[in-house]
């Protein structure tokens, strides 16, 4: 028992030395991401003054939890009872840095999704942000939609919003699925 | 026609879109899990009044945020207006934004881009207590 009791104080210390604004790790659906982003909201408010930067890190967490909920691979089971639709799993925190505000992200993904996901980001992360908007741009107009809704505006978005490139990474979890972590650094 | 009226929610926009004043108000902020949902009685809603639209159209869009998933449906509310000028009328986009909301600015600037309905930017002041 003062094993877990001492896990505790060791979790609120690293909160705290990573100066970690929220975490987050469960099941997203649209009402727990409103409370998530009326907690960010709360807490931009009282800490950060500038406001264009204040609404920069806040679009980044919209796009990344809506990204979460709608990229979102559940794992497959064979203990669990699979009429029962679980809700998307995640893993958010948002965390001051030096240099501005941290968004780290991951969830499970298809491992068949991997290669083309690793050549988008990458394509984002070789763009300059004049080219980014004008990527943008053309994705936009082209009157497209994804699966999602957002017709692969998302990650753009983010990128532009950010100022810098976007960290990411891809494990592997078993054979059909890999764990997707991407940290969204926005510069303030 | 009836007007059509929702109040905002913290995920959704104030929308009135009043036909006999040709008045179309979108305000506050879009950033729904399913925009598709949300925007889908709106274009309706635009169609219909561009069966028998007023000779003067004006779009108000003040918006504090939006997702990217209401970018591509914001478009085409404004593509459905599209066919409202070309008939003769007259149709312009109001787009506000705060003094120092510069990526809101821009994202205009890329509808203006995109679109063929003139746009007037609006720089109102910065919202308090946000």
């Amino acid at each position: 028992m003062s094993g877990m009791l001492d896990r505790v104080h060791d979790l609120y210390d690293e909160l705290e030395r990573n100066c970690v604004l929220l975490s987050f790790k469960g099941g997203l659906n649209p009402e727990l991401i409103s409370v998530i982003l009326g907690l960010v909201e709360r807490k931009l408010a009282s800490m950060e003054n500038d406001q264009r930067s204040r609404k920069r890190v806040f679009n980044v967490v919209v796009e990344c939890l809506q990204n979460l909920y709608h990229h979102n691979r559940q794992k497959t089971s064979t203990d669990e009872p699979t009429d029962q639709v679980r809700e998307p799993q995640g893993v958010v925190m948002i965390a001051h840095t030096a240099t501005g505000y941290s968004v780290l992200t991951g969830n499970f993904m298809a491992g068949s999704d991997v290669e083309q996901l690793r050549s988008h980001l990458d394509r984002i992360n070789g763009l300059t942000p004049d080219d980014l908007r004008d990527w943008y741009r053309a994705k936009l107009a082209d009157g497209q939609y994804s699966s999602a809704g957002g017709g692969g505006l998302g990650m753009i978005d983010i990128a532009r919003r950010s100022g810098g490139k976007l960290e990411y990474g891809f494990v592997p979890y078993d054979q059909d699925n890999a764990f997707f972590s991407l940290n969204v650094n926005v510069n303030t | 026609m009836e007007p059509l009226k929702y109040e905002g929610t913290p995920k959704t926009p104030h929308v009135h879109f009043d036909p006999r004043s040709g008045l179309l108000e979108l305000k506050g902020r879009s950033i729904p899990e399913n925009s598709i949902d949300f925007y889908k009685p709106l274009i309706d809603w635009i169609d219909k009044y561009g069966r028998e639209p007023n000779s003067k159209t004006a779009v108000h869009v003040q918006l504090e945020y939006f997702n990217t998933s209401s970018s591509k449906c914001i478009l085409d509310v404004f593509k459905r207006l599209e066919p409202i000028r070309s008939a003769g009328n007259e149709v312009t986009v109001l787009w506000h934004y705060e003094a120092d909301d510069e990526d809101m600015l821009e994202a205009g600037e890329d509808y203006s881009g995109i679109i063929n309905i003139p746009f007037k930017m609006i720089q109102i002041a910065e919202v308090e207590g946000e």
